[in-house]
Parts: C-alpha cells; structure tokens; sequence
C-alpha cells in the first residue's frame, strides 16, 4: 500500500502533510493511473488526495514533461550514441519503443514486458524527456533538418572539457521523486535503447525532494548558494517566450533545446573562502539570496549603487551581473541539479552541478550569458565546466504517437 | 511432434526431445488457411450473439514478440473475452514463420517442459488470458526474417468456431523466455543451449 500521509496537496503547500484517517479509505480505493490522471490536470486546490508515490505526471501533450514540471528529487541523465548503421526507420522504431516505455511508466503501470511490474507501481512523478544531439540528425539523414545552434557550444576559455562528459546522439532524461522508480525506469528505458545504441554517459544529480522543502522555493546548491532566483516562472508568458520553441523548423514547434553541462566544484578552495569573499562573489547572500544592494532574493539588484569609497556595491565581476539578462524572454531556465560522485582517498570530492538549461535558442540565449561568465566571473575560480551536451528536444505527442515524430515519421 | 523441456533450478538450458504422442495442438497450416479465410482489417473475431454490440468479442492487450534474427521465437499478450462464453484459440499464424504453434509450460516430473497445448487456449467468459514468458505462448517454430525491436508484426489467431482474431505484436528485446533455438533444433533431433 502506497503510504497515505504524503499528499499531492501536501507537497504543493509545501511539505508534508498529514491526512485524516478518514481521508485514507477514499485514497486507497483509487487506482493509481486514474488518481495520477485526473489530478495531473486539475488545480492543486481542487485535487483529490493522493499519496506522494502514486503522483503522475501527464505524459501526453503538446510538449514533453520534464522541463517545465516541478524539479523531481532524482535525475538522471543518460547520454547514447547510436550504433553504426542505425539510420532513420530504426531511430524511429526506438523511439515508439521508448515513448510506449515512457507513456506507461510515468503513469505507473510496468513496461512492456517488464521484467520488475512491483516497481512500476509507484511512479512518484516519474517523467522520461528525450533529446536528439547533433549526431542523430546526421544519422537519420535530416542534417538540413537540425536547427543550427543545435551543436556542439563554441570553445570557452573556462572550460576544461572531458570526453567522457561531451557530447551524445540521444537524450534520457529521467526524474522521479523515488530513487528506485527511477532505477526502474532507466533499466527498463535503456534496455529498449541498447539494440540501437551505446552509452556515452550516466550522470546522476540530485535536488532536495518537494517533501523536504516546499516546492518553488530556490534551493541552495553545494556551494552553499542560492542557485536560481532569477528563472522563468512554468506557466508564465515569460516563460513560454524563453523556453519554448515558437518559430523555426516546424518540427520543433512546441519543443525546446537543452544545453547540459556539467559542471565541477571546487569545494576545497571554496572553503578556504570567507563568508564575504563568497557573497562579494556571487553578489548575494548566502543566507537570504538577496543581492548585496537589497534583502529579500526576490528583491532586483540594484547595480548602480556605489559603496562610500565609491566602488559598484555589486561587483563588476560578480556572477549575478554577468549573468544579468534584461529582457525576461531572453533568459534561460535552468533545472539544476546537484552532483556528488563520492570522495578521494583523501576525503575531497568529486561534486557539482548538472547545469540543465533549457531555451528556446541556444545561440541567442545561452552561448552570450556563457560567453560574459567565462570573460570574466569571480565565481570561475571555484567552478570547472568538464561536459557540455547539446540537444534538441523534441515536441510532446498524443496518445498513439510518440516522441520524435514530427521529425522522424 | 515435438516436446521442448526446460531444465529446472534456474537453468535456462532447453532440451528438445522426440515425443510422438504428446501433442495435441493443430497443424499450423490449418491455423493459416483459416485466418485467410476472415476478412482482413479485423481487430477482433467476430461477434458472437452473446457479446455487447460495441465490444469486439475477442482481444488481445499488449501484444510483443520477442525479437530474434531467425529461427524460433515466441509471441505473448493477454487475451480478453469480452463475451459471456468460453472462446478457444485453436491456431495461429503470422507471415514471419510458416509453421506457429499454441504452447503451454507444465512441469513434469520436477522438470518444466513446452509442448503444445491439447485443446488450444481457453479464454473464460469474461475472463483473460495471460499468454507470458514462462507460460502459455504463440510460439513461432521457424522465423524466416529476423525479428527487429520495434516491428511491427502481424499475427492471425483461429478461434474454435473458425473466426480469427488479427492483431500486431511489436517486437521487443527480452532475456527470458528462452524460446530462441538455434535453426534445426525445432526439428526432431535434441539440442540444449545455456
């Protein structure tokens, strides 16, 4: 039995909640797939209780989930290649295999021929995006077909790139609230996927679960900042206008591109950082968010004011204003999360962030905010980027279709 | 006819031995002759007296077949009646192997066997029936054209009173049902592999 104090409702309000016993008997007479449907579609108010495990996200729409979808506690990201040979109708039977794989999954009912049905009870909003990389274009014989910024980025000083973390042909983005329902997915994904495919890479992040902290809140990152105050609202014509792809190839319409880097910290050197040597860094406080000119994190940064001995208070380097973007539509909207690959012999570690940006134009948007930070951001000197990805993410599909189809079919 | 046995304890080793009278299932050309005989297109058998005008009387959800390059192989689904009487698969056919069989798994004398299925597949009146590695299944004797993940392929199924059910199973990559023989051990001679 799915545990019946963690709510939907509970989770939007911020936390967990306690449920009337009374409440209990309704909730188990649900089925999961029809709870998860209905209450995917209705406002949080209205919504009908519903166990944390047992809530879905919607898989079928105009766009896929994933993106504007409430950041999940676990992430993976898996980065494949396509085998040799592997031309258009193959991708195309792969990609029904893994939107069937996906469509029933996310909606807690097993895969296909799954090997594990127990585990797919649960999907704990599970969801399963996917993205095509430069290399599936060429593979499928669409070159013409892939928007230009959809490449490789250009080079940036900072970087310090590993081959290991660099580039993939295909996208599995997978994020669930539950670390098993996630394994579960990925196995029963990448499963489908190895007859046409190989692995690049396996990255694995984290973020605090909705029923550790209130969802919509900025989370603190392993730097100890507050990483994503100034983000797109899901939902808001900002929003849409940055994220969402509008003009262009028509296949894309309704899609989005997503930039993932992965990016080190260098937290033994961070440390030997004082507390206002961090905040003179970023720009904002550690504790609060808010910008060194203002209080609260939602407060706008005022970059004009000067300190007494007549320096910027907000550095000319700090990270906040070189990352500043005015027009909200240019923005990008990051969907971070954390990585922790475990310790040295000496006790140092390996972490960071998956920097997941998502943008309607990579070129327009993402590569000139990449372009000020490597030139100049205090914030350098801690962090490394050591992968960079590209992709194209593809529109949603409905019922009976399935992802990749505007370009594929 | 022919009687593949399982070994037990966790081995998916498979030993194919000579069993002339263990068999009761249709010759699968009789299986294709019929489904020939049905109108394309249908998705289901025809209606029976007993089934709700809008429900097809037969179906199958979730139909897969496990991918192969050739040889033998094995489709699987779950059959629904949607009557109030007993329906029984007797045959089945797909363009992809000339000779398809009704099988079922049964353990006999601790070991578990495959063998076709005296009487076909009996589908409860409004009930199910889960044809799944391990248990019943289509099971294809000489794949002719290699099965890819992600094909689309046809099957016919012969119902008892000569209507068909037709259907499309999608070809899936799957460790179990180690229903894939090497070519020339579905014919009379033993072989294992494990």
């Amino acid at each position: 039995m799915p545990d019946p104090r963690f709510t939907r409702r509970g989770l939007l309000a911020g936390g967990a909640a306690t449920v009337a016993g009374a409440l209990s008997a309704r909730i188990s007479e649900r089925s999961p797939s029809t709870g998860g449907t209905a209450l995917a579609a209705t406002p949080p108010d209205t919504t009908p209780q519903t166990p944390a495990g047992s809530a879905t996200e919607p898989f079928h729409g105009v766009r896929q989930a994933g993106v504007a979808t409430l950041p999940q506690a676990h992430a993976v990201f898996v980065g494949l290649d396509l085998l040799p040979g592997t031309g258009r109708e193959a991708i195309g039977r792969m990609m029904r295999l893994l939107t069937d794989d996906a469509r029933r999954l996310t909606q807690g009912r097993p895969a296909l021929a799954d090997t594990e049905p127990e585990l797919a009870v649960l999907p704990a909003r599970l969801t399963v995006t996917f993205g095509f990389g430069p290399g599936l274009f060429a593979a499928a014989g669409l070159g013409e077909r892939r928007p230009a910024s959809v490449a490789p980025l250009p080079r940036f000083t900072i970087d310090r790139l590993e081959e290991r973390w660099t580039g993939a042909d295909l996208l599995l983005q997978i994020c669930a609230d539950d670390g098993v329902t996630l394994a579960h997915a990925l196995r029963m994904t990448v499963k489908d996927a190895r007859a046409f495919a190989r692995v690049r890479w396996t990255q694995r992040g984290f973020r605090r679960s909705p029923v550790t902290q209130a969802p919509g809140l900025t989370q603190h990152n392993l730097l100890g900042q507050l990483d994503g105050t100034v983000n797109p609202r899901p939902g808001t014509p900002d929003f849409d206008r940055a994220v969402w792809v509008n003009d262009g190839p028509e296949w894309l319409r309704g899609g989005t591109t997503l930039v993932l880097r992965r990016i080190r910290a260098e937290l033994e050197t961070w440390d030997a950082a004082d507390r206002t040597a961090k905040e003179f860094t970023v720009g904002r406080r550690l504790d609060t968010g808010a910008p060194l000119t203002g209080r609260f994190e939602h407060d706008e940064p005022d970059f004009d004011r000067l300190t007494p001995a007549g320096l910027p208070v907000i550095s000319e380097y700090a990270h906040i204003r070189r990352a500043h973007v005015k027009d909200p539509g240019m923005r990008i909207f990051r969907r971070v999360y954390n990585y922790d690959e475990g310790l040295t012999a000496r006790g140092h570690s390996d972490c960071g962030l998956l920097f997941a940006s998502y943008q309607a134009d990579v070129t327009r948007q993402f590569v000139p905010i990449q372009r000020r930070l490597a030139e100049a951001d205090l914030l350098n000197e801690w962090t490394t980027p050591i992968g960079s990805a590209v992709f194209a993410v593809p529109p949603g599909c409905a019922e009976g279709g399935w992802i990749g189809e505007t370009l594929l079919s | 006819m022919t009687v593949h046995r399982l070994l037990p304890a966790g081995l998916l080793a498979v030993v194919v031995a000579v069993s002339a009278g263990a068999c009761g299932a249709q010759p699968s050309e009789s299986g294709g002759a019929g489904a020939k005989a049905t109108a394309p297109g249908a998705a289901s058998a025809p209606a029976s007296p007993s089934a709700p005008a809008d429900a097809p009387p037969l179906t199958i959800t979730d139909p897969w077949v496990k991918t192969t390059r050739k040889g033998m192989t094995a489709a699987f689904g779950t059959l629904v009646n949607n009557t109030d009487v007993a329906m029984t698969v007797v045959s089945g056919s797909t363009p992809l192997s000339p000779k398809v069989e009704l099988h079922e798994v049964v353990d006999s004398g601790g070991k578990m066997i495959m063998r076709p299925k005296e009487g076909g597949f009996v589908v409860p009146a409004r009930g199910t029936h889960p044809l799944q590695p391990g248990g019943d299944h289509i099971m294809l004797m000489g794949v002719t054209k290699e099965v890819k993940p992600g094909a689309q392929v046809a099957f016919t199924l012969t119902l008892q009173g000569g209507e068909s059910l037709e259907f499309t199973a999608v070809g899936k990559d799957f460790a179990g049902g180690r229903e894939d023989y090497r070519p020339g051990t579905d014919g009379h001679t033993g072989a294992g592999h494990g």
